[in-house]
């Protein structure tokens, strides 16, 4: 017998929460043009990199840090990727793989600064920004390099193979379909696993409405998204690089030993140092891999333009450092999640996106997501307040 | 009008349907110095945050009558106008601005509107330091130049200046040595004798035995009974047994049943110096054995280098060009960083909790596992998260933390259960060595019994343990073996059969005077 009950982690369900409620709004607004299939898949794409961005970013926070540096990295590596191609006229593996090699030196750098040097992640990563951004500018001669090649572009523009079928007034891709139903198995078999595991170890559970509310809202998101993507042109290359990523990151910051390090180190250093945890390496590692994942959201970046430009990835650390907020990250650092950073980047999506179908300037916009980040941390602070 | 300056009349507060103060009555004297005692957690500061404002009126229920008037403070300024002056545990001074910016921090002296008054600042500081014995103290340097002694007279100072009529002190003496203690209570019965009524919130009896006049003692959120000094019992084990509701006849359990072994920690020749000054040494010569199942005591003074010597010998966490051997099971090991420290079954429990042990917005299981999980509950890097949640349900039970699930966060937990989750953290990793560090600084005496029933279990499952504490009653009654540190030297050893506060502070003596005698 198990009666034990935890509460629903309303944080995380309120964000999704606010997810549906702001694509709704944009929804009666647009007069339902947000819901096309085409506009779906605009959003994924359009998004890719700056939830690339955002799961790096958020291992930055939770040290209590940003990177100020990431936009410039993105513009940077997809530079020396367009030069690779189109001056040197290699082929693309190799321009993707000096592209990760100059994100991985940026990282080494930054962190090098950062842990070993001791300088305050600001000042290193505002260094790297104005560097990354004149460097951009000095590599490109201020001009923008492409067309690139089909095979590179397909990253951040192509799609997965399909199998079409005619469908209502179009057609249906059934590989999206199949890989719904797979997600769909994936989700109810975790869950039904993790409550065994919970009720075997005698673990306090979710009540059972609760866990089949929690799974028909997933559900719906999934076959909402996948059915729209099944009737445009299949699923895109950038989702598969997002949910490797997203699953990849999200393993490590909640399964692993260096994972929760980092949890342990934003929440308090000091202590972290004297639990046998090397703080500097930690420190290290988390920009390492920021630079690394800015290369990859360079490459997808210039794969979907075709081509690279100075001012590719122009305020994109903004976006990334708004999105872990607004995804319930604590700015002190210790607390957040991949997924609330991932919701958080759909949620600036979504309104971006939203908006700019309802015609409002790139200008109005801005002071929009400024309200929004700024009330989103706002409700986070009182609430806890609240409870405090 | 009576000669309560203040009543607080059925005070009831509740958080979220929970009773922290249930129909607490208190009634403070003109002039008096009115000690407020009680275990963790008993609802002591909510009592006075209810007092100061920080809970305005309206959040809780009964009466405050101030100097015979109805008071509804919805603030601290409030009451700070009526001269109620809170002092709290943690310092609220700006560490890099001067003493006397800081005596008048949200209170300065102006001239015309919004410019401050320099002149008129520092003579008035002066004066409000003359008050608190620090006449000769230079008011222009910066406040963190200052010992912890001097910034909390400096607390008080500030307090003077808004012209406090009750000043209440929470924990002022958690952060002294007995010296400086001494000197903080001596100056409170100085202002007393200035007409100003305190009140004072102390774990320390001794203290309050001393300095107040008469004592509440609460318990559970509830008044139990209180004291007068010269009309009833004053005893502290009087006031121990009002607060824990029985007769504690003995503070430290007997350790029966261990057996010492042999040597199985040793330290020698060790030598360390200032991590800022590499010509300052710190220690000198330290050379330290310690037994299976021995618990061993380092005493000492203050700023004696007990703690430096701790954290320098795990994994190097404090000074540079450190020398000397240390040897576990008699192989020497090299620990050079933290986790090799731990690797070699050598665990270190810090006296600072909340700066040095716990991750304050983590929870209960998050804090306990950190440190072990490295060895114990991870494959490869990847944790067993539910060999975690047996681990940290076990060591919750084990040490007896208070605590509504393993998934809270520690910050919430009171003073005493955060100590046992620090003590649980250390025991998770399977050490055979611990280093505890001041492990009852600020808890009560519930909590510090139970502390000391684990550190004899352990004695008895073998360990080697080291405990340092300023608190002398404390290493005598829970050591076999001390040794007595005096800047940065061993002055002595004692063995349990000359234990005595006399013998420890003789020790002490000679070495200064040897040292004042070379130099």
């Amino acid at each position: 017998m198990n009666n034990k009950t935890v509460k629903m982690d309303m944080k995380q369900y309120g964000m999704f929460f606010a997810l549906i409620v702001i694509y709704l709004v944009f929804a009666i607004l647009t007069k339902g043009a947000n819901l096309t299939p085409m506009n779906i898949n605009n959003l994924i794409m359009q998004n890719g990199y700056v939830v690339i961005l955002a799961i790096g970013m958020l291992l930055c926070v939770l040290t209590g840090n940003i990177d100020l540096g990431v936009g410039s990295v993105v513009a940077v590596t997809g530079s020396f990727a367009g030069i690779i191609m189109m001056d040197y006229k290699m082929n693309m593996w190799v321009a993707i793989a000096v592209a990760l090699l100059v994100g991985l030196l940026v990282g080494i750098f930054a962190g090098f600064f950062i842990a070993y040097l001791g300088i305050p992640p600001f000042v290193t990563t505002l260094a790297t920004m104005l560097m990354g951004r004149g460097l951009t500018y000095t590599l490109l001669q201020a001009q923008t390099k492409g067309p690139f090649d089909q095979s590179y572009n397909f990253i951040g523009a192509g799609f997965l193979p399909v199998i079409k079928i005619p469908f209502a007034d179009g057609t249906l891709d059934l590989i999206s379909i199949f890989v719904a139903i797979a997600a769909s198995v994936i989700l109810i078999f975790s869950e039904v696993k993790s409550n065994a595991t919970k009720k075997k170890y005698n673990f306090a559970t979710n009540p059972t409405w609760q866990i089949v509310l929690k799974l028909a809202v997933m559900l719906f998101i999934i076959w909402f998204f996948f059915y729209k993507l099944a009737r445009y042109n299949g699923l895109p290359f950038v989702l598969l690089i997002m949910v490797i990523l997203i699953v990849i990151y999200g393993f490590i910051t909640s399964k692993t030993v260096a994972g929760r390090q980092i949890y342990a180190l934003g929440g308090n250093r000091k202590a972290a140092n004297l639990s046998g945890i090397d703080t500097n390496k930690v420190f290290f590692w988390v920009y390492v891999n920021m630079g690394v994942l800015s290369a990859i959201a360079g490459i997808v970046l210039s794969a979907r333009n075709g081509s690279a430009t100075p001012k590719a990835g122009d305020g994109f650390e903004m976006d990334a450092i708004a999105s872990c907020y607004i995804g319930g990250a604590a700015v002190a650092g210790g607390a957040g999640t991949i997924v609330g950073a991932v919701v958080g980047a759909f949620i600036m999506g979504i309104l971006n996106n939203g908006m700019s179908l309802f015609g409002w300037s790139t200008d109005i916009q801005k002071i929009v997501k400024g309200a929004v980040l700024l009330g989103a941390v706002t409700l986070d602070v009182l609430s806890k307040r609240k409870k405090g | 009008m009576s000669d309560y300056i203040l009543e607080m009349d059925h005070i009831t507060k509740q958080f979220s349907g929970v009773k922290a103060l249930d129909d607490v009555n208190i009634k403070v004297k003109k002039g008096e110095i009115h000690a407020l005692c009680g275990e963790n957690g008993a609802g002591k500061s909510t009592l006075m945050n209810v007092l100061s404002g920080v809970y305005p009126y309206g959040t809780y229920e009964g009466d405050i009558v101030y100097k015979g008037e109805h008071c509804k403070f919805h603030n601290l300024r409030d009451s700070e106008a009526k001269g109620i002056v809170i002092i709290h545990q943690e310092l609220a001074l700006s560490p890099l601005l001067s003493v006397a910016e800081n005596v008048f921090i949200g209170n300065e002296r102006t001239s015309m509107k919004g410019v401050i008054d320099w002149t008129e600042t520092r003579r008035r500081a002066h004066e409000m330091l003359a008050r608190v014995g620090l006449e000769n103290e230079d008011v222009n340097v910066p406040v963190n130049s200052l010992g912890v002694g001097k910034q909390q007279l400096i607390e008080i100072a500030k307090a003077m200046a808004k012209k406090v009529e009750l000043l209440i002190l929470d924990e002022p003496t958690a952060a002294l040595n007995d010296e400086e203690s001494r000197k903080l209570l001596d100056i409170m019965l100085q202002l007393k004798e200035q007409g100003i009524t305190c009140i004072i919130i102390s774990h320390k009896l001794n203290e309050i035995e001393y300095v107040s006049d008469s004592v509440t003692i609460i318990r559970d959120g509830k008044t139990i009974e209180t004291l007068v000094k010269g009309v009833d019992d004053y005893s502290e084990d009087r006031v121990i047994k009002a607060m824990v509701g029985r007769e504690m006849t003995n503070r430290y359990p007997v350790r029966e049943g261990v057996e010492i072994g042999d040597v199985i920690f040793e330290v020698k020749n060790w030598n360390v110096y200032h991590p800022d000054d590499e010509h300052r040494q710190m220690l000198k010569d330290i050379n330290i054995k310690v037994r299976a199942g021995e618990v061993v005591g380092l005493a000492g003074l203050m700023g004696a280098g007990r703690t430096e010597l701790a954290m320098s010998i795990f994994g190097h966490s404090y000074g540079q060009k450190i020398s000397g051997t240390i040897l576990i099971n008699g192989k020497e090991v090299h620990l050079k960083t933290v986790k090799e420290a731990v690797k070699n079954k050598l665990a270190y429990i810090s006296e600072d909790r909340k700066t040095y042990g716990l991750n304050l917005i983590g929870d209960v299981k998050e804090n306990m596992t950190i440190a072990a999980r490295p060895f114990f509950f991870s494959k490869n890097g990847v944790i067993n998260a539910n060999d975690e949640i047996v681990a940290a349900q076990e060591y919750t039970d084990r040490v007896k933390v208070k605590t509504n699930s393993i998934n809270q966060v520690v910050g919430s937990l009171s003073g005493g259960n955060q100590q046992k989750v620090v003590l649980a953290k250390w025991m998770l990793t399977q050490p055979d060595i611990l280093i505890m560090d001041e492990p009852t600084r600020g808890i009560d005496v519930g909590a510090k019994y139970e502390i000391y029933c684990v550190i004899n279990e352990l004695a008895k499952a073998g360990k080697a343990i080291i405990v340092i504490s300023s608190e002398m009653p404390e290493i005598i009654g829970t050591c076999d073996r001390l040794y007595v540190i005096n800047d940065g030297e061993i002055a002595g050893e004692v063995s349990r059969d000359e234990f005595s506060q006399e013998k420890i502070m003789q020790l002490i003596m000679a070495h200064q005077r040897k040292g004042d005698g070379n130099e």
